[in-house]
């Protein structure tokens, strides 16, 4: 028997035609996966009624890998395959995770990409691959509680994830077999998990304050579009210095030193965090804890106490609160809504101190571990397909411009980075030559002013183009990027429609190194492109007019011209063509200005003499009348 | 004539309703798809039509129209789990037999 849900009104689906979607926050300590089921967006459990699965994969020489808080109990005992925070890794170079190395406890081997492997028993695996191994826990789960595969996921990133770790991030998603819908910045499905996105406009920060890292994000709603202004953050401030300090408390208070041992130590981590997550509840707690040689030790900790302890690790947190807004160039009076992520803003003193920082109260309704994951669903239900689509959002961006190479070599962009997708765009483009049937279109991607120093994506041909004079054939292209930033791009000959595509994967295998080092070159040769442009310009202008005049000097040369001023322009013609192997686009621009002028008197008599032809026969009030 | 809801699908039922903010009640109906002949509808209705037939049984409005209700009556909306999976079910003496997937149903 089905089990069925609540669809809206009109929006029931013919069976097996229900799209499954879900949201996917995959987190550096724990991930969680959420669905809209009847209309409800709620994050879904495992067997155990667990929601947070701790991202940490165990590989073990035989069996599958062990993923979640079976995987989290061996971290001590067999570390080096036991890997935990991979987040921190998605998409990082091996000189990257050099500089992180310092204190991950992880074997790296370098890979045959730029792609760090980690050495473990079952082998070198990828960052991506452990992160895979984690969404397949999840996509699982899905699939067992909503009774179907999943149609589309959408996954979270942080907002300053740069291109190439959030394509690591989709190349995990595809390798658990998931089909990724859409990339959506942390702090954005959190403000559409409260709905903020159905205002018109506002600016929003998010608080996010998770186990091992904080992050404040500061967005702007513009038409529907949500645009990450600023973010600011500390990669090593969470929840777990919170149970460092109580735990230090503990320590001081019962006598314990700091050779306690492995295993006393975490047991106080333990007792810490629960006596951290009595405290939202209540004013006071009992801490009782082990002593070695000794009874028990037990003691009071109150409200009072423990904001004490914390307050200067929630006070480190608003520096860059401060920073953002200076970032954003922003007061905090134009901050609209403030909402707080992640488990440790539970404790109230972090919600006081936001609230006096901002000057509002944040908003809390919604489970802070689990607000990303619902603001995912959300979307993953809209780009399903199982809502009007009216309320789209548009958040992916190219990272490199999308273009044409024209004539000259030169790179003509269409669609210019940071566009959001999808997107379509249309240029037109002529021929170059009088009866060109034929047109090469290649298609580059770079910021770069020449085709040579951008990076080539594809190439085809538009062929049956009707034979017509140079520049009067009007040829459309447009470039569709779709939701999934895959490219088609189309020509079409306006008068006869004949038509040509080519479809190709922009982003495909570029690593972040090499999208840097085109952004970095595009700026560090800007003024040798933009010479560089002029040049190849000039040039291709040089060859036309040569052109040209050729062509004309061949029909009517000889009738026309005398042969003083046929000599001038020859030579006016042949200084020219000299210039035009040179590296100065001024002497070749002065050179055609050369040519123009020396042929001036005899365009004019070709003008008059073409007009003469036209009319004769005719009578004068033919004209006139018309 | 009469459409039913357990009582674990009438809480079901509010808890949604609540959740949404919005909404009169819940419509049933078939439709013609589906591997099997018809197909059970499960929506939120926001309005009720003139020739719609509204039951309540446990305090929530059950609306039908009067073409659906003649596959329907004698129905049971039952809430029920399969292992992490749960959802509405139809318990309708009208069906005759059920699609392998159970999403589908022929008279």
């Amino acid at each position: 028997m089905a089990l069925l849900q609540i669809s809206e009104p009109g929006q029931s689906t013919a069976p097996h035609e229900r799209r499954l979607a879900a949201g996917i926050d995959l987190g550096t300590t724990n991930s969680l996966i959420a669905s809209v089921r009847s209309g409800v967006a709620e994050t879904l459990a495992d067997a155990d009624g667990d929601h947070l699965l701790p991202s940490v994969v165990r590989y073990t020489t035989e069996g599958p890998p062990l993923v979640g808080r079976i995987a989290l109990d061996a971290e001590t005992t067999d570390p080096l395959n036991t890997i935990a925070s991979v987040k921190r890794l998605m998409g990082r170079g091996v000189g990257d995770v050099k500089s992180l190395g310092a204190h991950l406890p992880y074997e790296f081997v370098p890979g045959t990409s730029d792609m760090p492997l980690l050495h473990t028993c079952r082998g070198d695996i990828s960052p991506v691959e452990v992160s895979a191994d984690i969404l397949r826990v999840l996509k699982t789960r899905a699939e067992q509680t909503l009774g179907g595969e999943l149609d589309g996921v959408v996954i979270t990133v942080p907002a300053y994830f740069d291109d190439a770790q959030r394509q690591a991030t989709r190349d995990a998603g595809k390798l658990a077999g998931l089909q990724v819908l859409r990339l959506l910045n942390e702090p954005t499905a959190a403000a559409v998990a409260y709905g903020l996105d159905r205002g018109s406009e506002g600016v929003t920060a998010i608080y996010d304050l998770g186990g091992g890292t904080f992050d404040i994000s500061i967005l702007r709603l513009n038409r529907g579009v949500f645009e990450v202004m600023a973010t600011a953050g500390d990669t090593a401030l969470g929840g777990d210095d919170i149970d460092r300090v109580v735990a230090q408390w503990i320590m001081q208070e019962a006598g314990i030193g700091e050779d306690a041992g492995h295993g006393a130590l975490r047991h106080l981590m333990q007792v810490a965090r629960t006596a951290k997550e009595a405290l939202t509840e209540v004013p006071a707690t009992t801490v009782s804890v082990p002593v070695a040689g000794a009874d028990d030790w037990s003691g009071s900790l109150t409200r009072e106490q423990f904001d004490e302890l914390v307050s200067p690790l929630v006070q480190k947190t608003l520096s860059p609160c401060r920073r953002v807004l200076r970032d954003a160039g922003i007061r905090v009076s134009d901050v609209q809504a403030v909402v707080l992520v992640g488990g440790s803003t539970r404790v109230p003193l972090v919600r006081s101190k936001v609230a006096g920082f901002f000057g509002r109260d944040p908003l809390v309704d919604i489970d802070p571990d689990r607000v990303v994951a619902v603001g995912a669903a959300i979307q993953a239900d809209i780009l399903a397909g199982n809502k009007p689509d009216d309320d789209m959002l548009l958040l992916d961006v190219i990272p490199l411009s999308l273009g044409l190479e024209t004539m000259g070599g030169l790179a003509e962009k269409i669609i210019p980075r940071n566009t959001t997708i999808p997107t379509a765009r249309a240029q037109e483009f002529t021929t170059f030559k009088d009866g060109q049937t034929a047109m090469s279109l290649h298609v580059v991607q770079g910021e770069r002013e020449l085709v040579s120093d951008c990076r080539s994506l594809g190439q085809f041909e538009l062929r049956d183009i009707p034979p017509m004079v140079a520049g009067s054939a009007r040829i459309r292209v447009s470039f569709q990027v779709d939701a999934d930033g895959l490219l088609n791009v189309t020509a079409e000959e306006q008068v006869k429609g004949v038509q040509s595509s080519i479809e190709v994967k922009p982003s495909y295998g570029l690593n972040d190194r090499e999208i840097e080092t085109m952004l970095k070159d595009s700026m560090a040769h800007a003024q040798d492109d933009m010479e560089q442009r002029r040049l190849r310009e000039q040039q291709v202008e040089a060859d036309r007019v040569l052109e040209a005049l050729e062509a004309a000097l061949a029909e009517d040369g000889d009738q026309l011209l005398e042969a003083g001023e046929r000599r001038r322009i020859d030579a006016a013609a042949a200084a020219l063509r000299q210039a035009g192997k040179g590296p100065d686009y001024r002497v070749i621009r002065r050179a055609i200005e050369d040519v123009e002028q020396a042929s001036s008197d005899y365009v004019d008599r070709r003008m008059n003499e073409n007009i003469r032809k036209a009319m004769a026969g005719h009578r004068v009030d033919e004209f006139e009348s018309s | 004539m009469a459409i039913t809801l357990t009582e674990s699908a009438a809480s079901r039922v509010k808890t949604f309703l609540e959740n949404r903010g919005s909404g009169v009640g819940l419509r049933l109906g078939v439709k013609t798809t589906g591997c099997s002949g018809m197909a059970y509808v499960i929506e939120y209705a926001d309005e009720i039509e003139d020739d719609d037939v509204i039951f309540e049984d446990h305090g929530i409005k059950v609306i039908v129209s009067p073409k659906s209700l003649v596959y329907l009556d004698g129905t049971e909306l039952d809430y029920a789990r399969e292992g992490l999976n749960e959802g509405f079910t139809f318990s309708n003496p009208n069906a005759k037999d059920l699609c392998g997937c159970g999403e589908s149903f022929n008279i």
